[in-house]
């Protein structure tokens, strides 16, 4: 393969500023909002940062004119997400950051990230984590490809991309098959973490992110209305959140021979045998 | 009340579960009606009449190409009925097809429902299922996609006609995604994890032996599952992994083995009816939220309550 002549790849990868999952979370009861002080870049968005820089680098590296634009949306504290991504590899920040956008659903955030995408022009690949940590939907970028035209490539365990033929082949599950499938770009491409290992920002990495420019953006800036996002753009409604109520723990017992026994025991009594 | 459409990439004579749970849920709307995007044989045409859906839809189709025609299938079904409320299984495929058409049709998606009701409010867990949510469509047609083990399966009274229409599709030149290889993976003769009744699940404490808590899932007819620890280190296949970054279940028992339970396997499993957990280690946090713990070694205590469930079987 050729290097010197590979078309400059423009790849927008999404990432999402998260409630860090290993603290607890909470939904306000006034807003039946996600509170998100705690917040850290979505740990499945960092093998999406490490598929489109991996990408970059088997095809020349930076130097042969590829970006990788590192994109989020959402109030002022996102922008932490993108600084992550810049650490790791992305070349450049775009963050749609407009207080309008909260409560955003899938249909709604998927119209933003699409014009987003769209504003950056002529993207040749957008790439996402597998799922967010916090809503856990797994369905915007099935969405963005739909609103793009782009092939949906999603799910990838695995990806291989083919420069002189501009096309991906991914590895996804489907029912009791795992199948390759191939698509030419543009294409919206998620990675599960089976696709790779994200690497560790050294500190030259990190001194190197802070010269990296991100751009802020408003809505109007990429041509949508308010109420185009937010609760007036979603097609969905929350009514009510509640806390479940905190697990118990129940009984523990110590192993002196016959637990097993009184493992059986519990299940009998549950009538769960 | 208002019409129902579910929507089935396949069914056997022999549905799922999930697929049985999903026919009940149907059953209670008005007009209930199934699309498959295969060929239905006679049998599972009369597997639908017993859960009382009125009409099928049908199309088969083998282009090798990757969703496109189970998307014109659901699409044209939408379109033919006019349903209010559109109902998936909670996999990824069907989640990103009923993703998909919200978008094209301006309707509303919600995913991970474990109910709706009759005025189209559905329930769903949130943030790992430490917080249940109410949530409606504020436009269109709702997409629901509905996680397994959350309704009982319960066919109608009596048999209903079934009626069946053969769609016809638009030919469509939109062969974006095509399907180069597609291997077979090694089936399992357990249930599927995500609508298992009870699972099995093991972590770093098996040391690379699965074989104890493969034992004892089989003895109660259980799926196997494991920590992310486990399916990391090679000793069992990505599919079983249970937690934030594999499948989420929600059994009438699960059984954790040498699994501590960091929040993100907890969050894998906590809405589980019952939960036991046996760990070497007395401050494992996955004792805090067992029903029943015992404290000791997995080597020792699962093949000794396998022995004695077939025991009691026999």
């Amino acid at each position: 393969m050729s290097e010197e002549s590979t078309t400059p790849l423009k790849i927008v990868v999404l990432v999402k500023h998260v409630p860090d999952v290993q603290f607890d979370r909470h939904i306000d009861s006034g807003t039946l909002r996600l509170d998100r002080a705690e917040s850290v870049l979505s740990e499945l968005d960092e093998y999406a940062v490490e598929a489109a820089v991996s990408i970059v680098e088997a095809n020349g590296g930076f130097a042969a004119g590829h970006e990788v634009i590192a994109a989020t949306m959402g109030g002022k504290g996102s922008g932490n997400s993108v600084k992550k991504a810049l650490q790791m590899g992305a070349s450049s920040g775009l963050h749609l950051n407009d207080d309008a956008l909260a409560g955003s659903d899938t249909i709604a955030t998927s119209k933003a990230l699409a014009a987003l995408v769209e504003h950056a022009g002529n993207v040749d690949l957008v790439i996402t984590g597998m799922s967010s940590t916090d809503a856990e939907t797994s369905v915007v970028p099935a969405q963005l490809a739909e609103r793009l035209g782009f092939a949906q490539l999603t799910h990838a365990l695995a990806v291989e991309f083919d420069a002189a033929q501009r096309e991906l082949a991914i590895k996804r599950d489907h029912l009791d098959r795992t199948l390759t499938l191939k698509a030419n770009l543009p294409a919206v491409l998620s990675v599960t973490d089976q696709a790779n290992e994200p690497r560790y920002p050294n500190f030259k990495a990190i001194m190197a992110a802070k010269k990296k420019t991100v751009t802020e953006l408003d809505l109007a800036a990429i041509g949508l209305d308010a109420a185009a996002v937010g609760a007036l753009g979603s097609n969905t409604e929350v009514i009510a959140a509640e806390a479940r109520p905190a697990r118990e723990a129940g009984t523990v017992i110590n192993d002196s021979g016959q637990a097993g026994i009184a493992l059986v025991d519990f299940l009998a009594e549950q009538k769960l045998i | 009340m208002p019409s129902a459409l579910v929507f089935f990439t396949e069914l056997s004579a022999a549905p799922s579960k999930g697929q049985r749970e999903l026919l009940t849920l149907v059953s209670g709307f008005e007009n209930p009606a199934v699309a498959v995007a295969n060929q239905v044989s006679d049998e599972a045409q009369q597997v639908l009449a017993s859960y009382g859906v009125v009409k099928l839809f049908t199309a088969s189709g083998d282009a090798p190409v990757f969703g496109q025609h189970e998307i014109s299938v659901l699409d044209a079904a939408v379109q033919a009925t006019a349903a209010e409320l559109v109902l998936l299984a909670n996999d990824n495929f069907s989640r990103e097809l009923g993703a998909r058409l919200a978008v094209r049709r301006n309707g509303a998606i919600i995913t991970d429902v474990i109910g709706i009701s009759g005025d189209l409010v559905a329930t769903k867990d949130e943030l790992a299922g430490s917080y249940s949510v109410q949530a409606r469509a504020t436009n269109g047609t709702l997409f629901a996609t509905l996680k397994p083990n959350s309704i009982v399966d319960a066919p109608a009274a009596s048999n209903t006609a079934l009626a069946v229409e053969e769609l016809a599709l638009e030919n469509s030149n939109d062969a974006k995604v095509r399907i180069a290889a597609a291997e077979a993976k090694v089936a399992s003769d357990r249930p599927a994890l995500t609508e298992a009744r009870v699972v099995v699940a093991g972590g770093r404490g098996v040391n690379g032996d699965f074989g104890p808590v493969e034992d004892l899932a089989d003895a109660l007819g259980a799926a196997v599952g494991a920590s992310r620890a486990a399916t990391d280190a090679g000793w069992i296949s990505h599919d079983a992994q249970i937690g934030q970054t594999g499948a989420t279940v929600a059994p009438q028992l699960y059984i954790s083995a040498g699994i501590s339970g960091a929040i993100q396997q907890k969050a894998g499993m906590q809405t589980s009816k019952f939960i036991i957990a046996i760990n070497k280690d007395v401050d494992a946090p996955v004792f805090e939220i067992a029903d029943l713990g015992i404290v000791g070694d997995l080597a020792k205590v699962l093949p000794q309550a396998a022995e004695e469930i077939r025991r009691r079987k026999a």
